[in-house]
Order: structure tokens, then C-alpha cells, then sequence
């Protein structure tokens, strides 16, 4: 390549990142039709979820959240009892009654209380939604903050923040929830944590539990793009200028290093779902009678020979968001940080040719670890 | 004794009982026919083990089962089925004596020509051994805490060379209580009390089973895998009623397979039997209602309670109405649905179970007139009951175990309390933390109600009435306090008190103040009663003999293969 040639090839790279690099990016992932297509998924999941009451009271007209072992439904004209006793000689058992496909009568079949499935389902997905999206956010946002001070101060501050961070990421993930879990739903009147009140029945709860257990997760590498920002020349000439700590870490070093915490939002969001699927399943999640997609797998447990749609209808649910915000989280990297793309296909020397690394963007993403299964 | 935690005893009673519990309606067993053969191996299936294996501490029905064929105590209950099997025999004792001293002595004749397994020749002093070590292990002590001596022992040390006076020349054994006891000799014919040899470690011998006198001896036990049972060469018969021999050659339990793949096991012709202690989930349950699997499914009431226990030192329990109130709405339809329908449980409103000595029907918590059998919820009665009380809008936490059936029991609750008014949240832990956390006192101000189950150790009212409602069994700060709901009425107690005195002399007249006392505690509401549970044994096509014993539940070596 000539010397003319490679020059011009910068230019034509440069010449977007002249303009508002969020607008470039938000080009870049309306363009990734595989991510967008994630992003209606997602989109349509929330918006049926946020429609559950609409359901429950004007279709179904089912409460989900009260037993109905003694109560009946109509399937194909003919009233039938929702809990069904078994037949033969020793009449054993009482049975749910399975899938109707009819929207407005228990269309995906009763659980073992006698609870419409599908009206959980939907209740199940607000509360597991809220609960990944809250979480989530409290996770990046507590993970962020500590970050920026153990990066930007360093020395004795970062490493004791890090040994903190060490400390909560060395006990195993579930064993710890757990842990937290019983302790708080066994206290009598429940928990002041600040504003919150924490009872055992509380969304906050598992959110707080789940948000905390991740916080080393999202902390590694922030703190990671923290150290690497902090030498840079702008920061230095911020110094020079005599810029305070506060408007150092918030105007000149947050700025560009919240792309990372955006591409782990997604992910963590899917991670923070799956993990309170599994501490629900557990029974030390969401408490009964409030439903997650969680909790009505535990509730199917007992009827996956008879009645398996209890079960999959939750699973296949949780498969849905977790696969759409995974999805979701590679396009937005994809789009904050192309190179992460060309990265993962080209040779070194391919990447030499292209100009070599830290040509693209001021703040460079790094690849996402995968969470350890702990 | 709690059946899901330590899962369970029973024993049984009583009268008639399995005369009428045999859900397969062929009485309370289908004995062992004139083509009864010995041999083979029976195989059970388990979900997981019983624990620690050394009979001083295991507190579990799943070893007992196996300890009655491996073992002897001075007296048992007579080893058949049905009604019979709650009859108490001589055993290791040439006959049941008659207590003398005022009710505080027991002199038993010791049968001679006995050994154990290892070789070792039955004395009467072995009986010193076995019960020094109930206490130097840790573990259920309170049956024989009346021996002369007991209450000086502890784990370190333990001397009852006065409580128990073995003869070993005259083949005489001695026992001398402090008061007199009504029951010891059923308390004898537990597994705590099967004679172990003189020279047995006085301390826990974990997962190693001292040798006994039984038919069968424990050749190995690993919780992780299975026990292994084979005969004993040195058993002869001496009592036929107390100590049949077994039919099979070996008897395994294995141990670690889901239930649902238990069901098909033994379905297919795997192994032998499920696990009586495990619960069949609901939805193998249809399966077994075919006619292919009718001859290999029993189901048999138990003399046993599923309960709410209601925090009577806390309110809003701490105030009769409101106990009474919440007995008037539970939907004990919709808690038997949850147990698997009326196939598999009998609501019911009363502490004793049906067929118990003492128990006669009486439900003062039902719709209609008729108070002896429940018939439906009142709730307008129940709301009426919560305006009097002013307990009206109060937070009520409900406590239970995090398994299916646990939650669904929880959920159940939680619905009743909150349709008369009061604003009820669930807490849920699991099976091993759960039965521990109600029983201390120390976490009394964290819940209202709390789940629990109870399977009788042995047929006396007392088992009930006194262990779970007695004054005397409060035992602040404790993990073993079974008077969950920390009731305790003096007028009551005095009842109690003087039923125990009467049983020594005049049964009949002990039961009727029994009666009274059941009736008194249902009145005064400490729990919310749901239902006495009935129990699916599986076993597969080749096994004949089934026996159901009240005390014992399935006579595991008297049944035989083809």
C-alpha cells in the first residue's frame, strides 16, 4: 500500500468519528438486522408482560394469584372442574387441568393450585423483568461508581476495593444468594435497607441480592478501562487546567467508559434473569403467591409427566429474553466497538494492515468474559 | 415423631386401622401365602439415606424399618399385620412383667442361648451398655430420662448401674424409674432400646451399626449408595410373634435416585419397592390408578397429623377468636386436594388421628350442625370471630418447607387468612432448616404460623396430646422443642397429668380423660388441623406377602420373591 493510499483509507476512518460518536453507533446497530430483530423480541416480551392485568381481568378474568382447587372452567362448552381426581380403582391424585389453547379459559392448562398458567406466565415475566432490569441497573451503576474510585485513585484505595471485590467474587454465586436470601426472609418485620423497606415477599429482594452478587463482575472491566483512561492526555490536560477529582471522574473519565457498562447492560440483564430463575426455582427468589417465570418452573415440577406445559411454557419464555438481550448486547458492542468485530476475524498481520489497533475510537470495548458457572 | 424431617414413625395403633385403611380394600395385608418361599434379594429404592446409622441416635422410620430385622429389645410389637401389630410381646424377655414398686420397677426374665451376630452371647448386662449409651450419644434421650441415674448422665458420662440392674448370673434385668411410667414398656420396643453388646463404643459409631440379635445382620451401609442386609448365622427363632425369620437372603436399599425414576424401577421390575417415605409426585399418580399396577399399589391411612401450628405467645394467635377464627376458615378441601385428593387424606379438625385409642370424631370448625366430621369452611362465622378478636388487618407471616407440596400448603394458608381479613405473607425454608427454626423459641417473633407434620412413636394419646401440647415439652431456646405453638394450659396440663397417672391401673377411665383432653386442646385452637394422611407403598409384580404393621408400616423381610 502506498503511503498516499494509507492516508487517504485514515481519512475515510476518521471522518465519522468527527461526528457524535452515540450517533454513529446507533447507526451502526439499526443496520445489524440480527440485533434489531433481538430488540423487537425483547420489545414485544416486555410489552406482553406489562399487559398481564389487561389479560387476567378483561380476557381470562382470572386471579393468578389465588388458589382455585375447588373452581371450574369451560372447555368446549361443557363446565369442567380445574383439579381433576384420578380415575381407576384407587381414584389417586388430583390433576390440574391441562392446556384448553382457548385464550380466554385457562389456554395453557391450571398449576397444582388450580391457577391459570398463562396469567402467571405473563405476571411471571413483569416480575422477572423487573427484577433483571433492576438489578441490572443497580449492579452497573454500584460496579461503575466503585470502579471510577479505585481506578482514579489507585494505590492503597484501588487494591483494598479490589480485595473487596475479590472477596465477594470468591464465594460461589448461588451458595451465597442463598445465604443472603434466608437470612433476610427469616428477619420478623422484614429489613430497612435506606428509603427501602424490605419484607420476605419483596421484588426488592431477590433484585438487591442478584445486583450485589454480579457487582465484581462489572466492576473488573470497568475498572480495567478506567486504568487505561486515566494516563490519557486529555485527562492530563483536565489536570493541568486544575479540573477537581469529582469533575475528572464524572466529566472526563466516565464519559468514556460507559460504553462498556452499556455493553454489559444487556448481558447482565439476561445473566440477572437466569439467576433468579434459579433462586426462585429454589424457592428463596420470588415468594408465593407473586409468580416469576422461575417460580412457575418449580411449580410445574411435580406435573412434568402429566402437564409439561407448566413448566415449558416458563422455559421457553426465559430461553426467548435471555437468547434476544445476548443477541442484543453483541450488536451493541458491535456498534460502540467495530474493531471488537474485526478483532475476533482478522489476523495481527491483517490488523496491521488496517492500521493497527486504537485507530477507531478514543474508548475501546473489551470483550465481555463470559459469568463463570459458580 | 416428625415424619418429613426425621421422616418418620409411626406406629400405629390401633384398632382396626388398617382393617380400614387399606385403600386396595384388602384389609391391612394380604399375608404371606402357603407358597411362600425364602430367597433372593429385595431391593427398595430410596431418595436418599437415613443419616448416621449407629440405632442410638437415628430417629428415622427408614432405619427402624431395617433395624426391626437386625435387632431385638426386651419387648416388641407383635411382627404382623393389621390391628395385631400394635400388640406388645415379649422379646428378649422371656415375658412382659408387671411393674411393681408403685409402678417404678420392671424386672424382666432375659431369654437365654441368644447371640449376636458377631458371635457375642446375649447378657442382661448388655442392657446396661444400651441404655448408658442413649445417653453418651447424643440424641432422643427423653424416653428413658426416668431411669434412676439419667438425669445425672451426659455425653461425657453416664452411670445406671441403679436404674438398670442386670443380673447376670440369674438372667434377670432390673429397671428402676423415678416415677412411675405407663408407657415404658411401648418406649421398650423402640429401636433406641435394641440390646447392643457390652463393649460397644460409648460414643456416636457414625455410619457403623453394632451388631443385633435380629435375623438379618448389617453387612455394610454407605449413605451415598446403599445398605446392605444379609442373614445372620448365628439367629434361631425364639418368638415367632416378636422375631419371625425373614424371607429374602439379602435385603438392599439403595439410595440416591429422583422418586419419579423410583416409580419406574420398580415399575419395570427393577427393584422391589419405593420407599414408603417417599413421596410418589403427583403426577406418576395416575399411572398407578390403572389396572396393570392395581395388585402392586397399598395405600394405607396413618395414625399421623399435617398441622398449622399458630404462634400462641405473639399475635394475633395469642388470642383465642382469632385461632378459632382461622380453624373456621381453612379450606381443608382444598389442603386435601394438595395431598393428593380424598384418596390420600382425611381432613380433619382434632389433635388424635382416627382409630387412635381415645379418639372419638369431633369437629367443632365445620359448616352445618354436625360436629364430628368437617363438611365445609365458615367463614362468616370465621370474619365474625376476627371483629371480636380485633385482630382484623393484621400482618401474619405463614411458615412452611420450600418442597412442592410445602409451598402449595403455604399458599393454601396464606389464601384462608387472607379472605377473613388479615394480611398474610409467606416464608419459606428449606425441609432441613425449617422443622429446627419453629421449634426454638428464639425465632418465635418471626413467624404466626408454622407448618408441621406429626407420626406417632408409639399408640398412647400422650405421644400426642402431652409431646406436642404439653406444658412440659416448651423447651426455651431449644432446636428440639415439639410444643411448636409453645401452648400450655395448667387446667390442661393437670388433665394430662392425671390421664397418665390413671393409664397405670384403669385404661379405659385414662382414655376418656384422653377424650376430654383432645376435645379441650381442638377447643382452645392451637394449630389449624388439615388432615391425617394416607400412605402409597409400590412394590413390584414379583413380590408377594405384603403386611402392613400400624407400628412399623411394611414388614420389609416378610415379604418374599418369585
Amino acid at each position: 500500500m502506498t503511503a498516499t493510499a494509507a492516508t487517504a483509507r485514515q481519512r475515510a476512518i476518521a471522518a465519522p468519528a468527527a461526528r457524535n460518536p452515540w450517533a454513529i453507533a446507533a447507526r451502526r446497530l439499526w443496520r445489524n438486522r440480527i440485533a434489531m430483530a433481538a430488540l423487537v423480541l425483547f420489545g414485544l416480551i416486555v410489552a406482553v408482560s406489562l399487559a398481564a392485568p389487561l389479560y387476567a381481568h378483561d380476557i381470562a378474568h382470572v386471579n393468578p394469584f389465588v388458589n382455585n382447587l375447588n373452581g371450574t372452567t369451560v372447555v368446549n362448552g361443557h363446565t369442567v372442574p380445574i383439579m381433576q381426581q384420578g380415575g381407576g380403582v384407587l381414584k389417586l391424585g388430583e390433576n390440574p387441568i391441562g392446556p384448553t389453547w382457548d385464550i380466554q379459559h385457562y389456554f395453557l392448562g391450571a398449576d397444582n393450585l388450580g391457577r391459570d398458567v398463562a396469567t402467571r406466565l405473563l405476571y411471571g415475566g413483569r416480575s422477572s423483568l423487573e427484577i433483571g432490569i433492576g438489578s441490572a441497573l443497580i449492579c452497573c451503576v454500584i460496579a461503575t461508581v466503585v470502579a471510577l474510585i479505585a481506578g482514579f485513585f489507585g494505590g492503597v484505595t484501588d487494591a483494598l476495593l479490589s480485595r473487596l471485590m475479590d472477596l465477594i467474587w470468591a464465594f460461589p454465586v448461588y451458595l451465597l444468594a442463598i445465604s443472603i436470601s434466608t437470612v433476610l426472609l427469616t428477619r420478623a418485620n422484614g429489613m430497612q435497607l435506606g428509603p427501602l423497606h424490605l419484607v420476605a415477599g419483596s421484588l426488592w429482594l431477590p433484585t438487591l441480592i442478584i445486583a450485589f452478587i454480579y457487582v465484581p463482575y462489572v466492576y473488573r472491566p470497568v475498572r480495567g478501562q478506567v486504568l487505561s483512561v486515566v494516563n490519557r492526555e486529555y485527562v492530563e490536560a483536565a489536570i493541568a487546567q486544575g479540573a477537581s477529582n469529582l469533575r475528572l471522574i464524572f466529566s472526563e473519565i466516565l464519559p468514556n467508559v460507559v460504553s462498556v457498562v452499556i455493553v454489559l447492560f444487556p448481558l447482565m440483564i439476561a445473566t440477572n434473569i437466569l439467576t433468579e430463575s434459579a433462586l426462585s426455582f429454589l424457592s428463596i427468589g420470588v415468594q408465593p403467591p407473586s409468580a416469576s417465570w422461575g417460580t412457575i418452573i418449580s411449580d410445574g415440577q411435580q406435573l412434568l409427566y402429566t402437564r409439561p406445559w407448566v413448566s415449558l411454557a416458563p422455559g421457553i419464555m426465559i430461553v426467548l429474553t435471555v437468547l434476544s438481550l445476548n443477541v442484543l448486547g453483541d450488536g451493541v458492542r458491535d456498534a460502540l466497538d467495530p474493531r471488537a468485530k474485526v478483532r475476533g476475524r482478522v489476523t495481527a498481520g491483517q490488523a496491521a494492515a488496517v492500521g493497527g489497533p486504537g485507530q477507531f475510537s478514543t474508548a475501546s470495548v473489551p470483550d465481555v468474559p463470559e459469568v463463570p458457572d459458580r | 415423631m416428625r415424619f418429613r424431617w426425621a421422616i418418620a414413625i409411626t406406629a400405629g395403633t390401633i384398632v382396626a386401622l388398617a382393617a380400614c385403611s387399606s385403600a386396595k380394600t384388602a384389609g391391612p395385608s394380604s399375608p404371606a401365602t402357603n407358597h411362600a418361599v425364602s430367597g433372593g434379594t429385595f431391593t427398595i429404592l430410596a431418595n436418599s439415606s437415613f443419616g448416621v446409622a449407629d440405632p442410638a441416635q437415628n430417629y428415622t422410620l427408614q432405619e427402624w424399618q431395617l433395624l426391626i430385622d437386625t435387632h431385638d429389645g426386651l419387648v416388641a410389637f407383635q411382627r404382623v399385620g393389621g390391628v395385631p401389630g400394635t400388640k406388645l410381646v415379649p422379646d428378649l424377655a422371656a415375658s412382659l412383667p408387671v411393674p411393681t414398686n408403685g409402678g417404678k420397677t420392671y424386672t424382666f426374665q432375659i431369654r437365654r442361648g441368644i447371640k449376636f451376630s458377631n458371635g457375642q452371647v446375649l447378657k442382661p448386662s448388655d442392657f446396661l451398655t444400651t441404655f448408658e449409651r442413649q445417653f453418651t450419644v447424643p440424641g432422643p434421650t427423653t424416653f428413658y430420662s426416668g431411669l434412676i441415674g439419667a438425669s445425672a448422665c451426659s455425653t461425657k458420662h453416664c452411670d445406671l448401674s441403679k436404674g438398670v440392674v442386670a443380673d447376670d448370673a440369674n438372667y434377670t434385668l432390673t429397671l428402676n424409674l423415678t416415677t412411675p411410667d405407663p408407657e415404658l414398656l411401648d418406649q421398650l420396643a423402640l429401636p433406641f432400646a435394641f440390646a447392643v453388646p457390652s463393649g460397644t463404643s460409648m460414643k456416636l459409631t457414625g455410619n457403623t451399626v453394632p451388631p443385633g440379635t435380629g435375623p438379618y445382620k448389617w453387612q455394610s451401609y454407605n449413605p451415598n449408595a446403599q445398605a446392605v442386609l444379609v442373614r445372620n448365622p448365628y439367629f434361631h427363632v425364639w418368638n415367632a410373634a416378636a422375631q419371625p425369620p425373614g424371607y429374602p437372603n439379602q435385603i438392599i436399599e439403595k439410595y440416591g435416585l429422583q422418586v419419579s425414576e423410583e416409580v419406574t424401577e420398580v415399575e419395570n421390575g427393577q427393584a422391589n419397592e419405593v420407599w414408603d417415605g417417599d413421596q410418589i409426585p403427583s403426577d406418576r399418580l395416575a399411572e398407578l390408578n390403572s389396572a396393570k399396577f392395581a395388585n402392586q399399589v397399598h395405600v394405607n391411612a396413618l395414625t399421623a397429623d399435617w398441622y398449622f401450628a399458630l404462634n400462641t405467645k405473639r399475635p394475633p394467635f395469642n388470642n383465642v377468636l382469632a385461632r378459632q377464627a382461622i380453624n373456621y376458615a381453612a379450606n381443608r378441601a382444598a389442603y386435601v386436594k394438595i395431598a393428593g385428593g380424598p384418596s390420600l387424606a382425611v381432613p380433619t379438625c382434632q389433635i388424635l388421628p382416627p382409630q387412635f385409642p381415645a379418639y372419638t370424631p369431633y369437629c367443632p370448625y365445620t359448616a352445618g350442625t354436625d360436629h364430628t366430621t368437617w363438611t365445609g369452611p365458615d367463614l362468616t362465622k370465621a370474619r365474625q370471630l376476627v371483629q371480636q378478636s380485633g385482630t382484623a388487618g393484621t400482618k401474619v407471616v405463614v411458615n412452611g418447607t420450600n418442597d412442592e407440596v410445602g409451598k402449595s400448603l403455604v399458599a393454601q394458608m396464606v389464601a384462608d387468612l387472607d379472605a377473613i381479613g388479615y394480611k398474610a405473607s409467606s416464608q419459606l425454608l428449606t425441609m432441613s432448616i425449617q422443622y429446627p427454626f419453629i421449634q426454638n423459641s428464639s425465632n418465635a417473633g418471626k413467624w404466626n404460623v408454622a407448618w408441621s407434620a406429626w407420626y406417632q412413636d408409639y399408640p398412647a394419646p400422650s405421644d400426642f396430646l402431652n409431646v406436642l401440647l404439653g406444658c412440659d415439652t416448651i423447651h426455651p431456646n431449644s432446636d428440639a422443642s415439639p410444643n411448636i405453638a409453645e401452648y400450655c394450659s395448667p387446667s390442661v396440663q393437670s388433665q394430662i397429668d392425671q390421664a397418665r397417672t390413671l393409664g397405670q391401673t384403669n385404661t379405659t377411665a385414662a382414655d376418656q380423660l384422653w377424650t376430654k383432653v383432645d376435645h379441650a386442646d381442638t377447643d382452645a385452637a392451637p394449630w389449624v388441623d388439615l388432615y391425617n394422611p394416607k400412605q402409597i407403598d409400590l412394590l413390584s409384580s414379583n413380590v408377594h406377602g405384603y403386611q402392613w404393621n400400624p407400628q412399623w408400616y411394611i414388614l420389609i423381610d416378610q415379604l418374599w420373591l418369585s
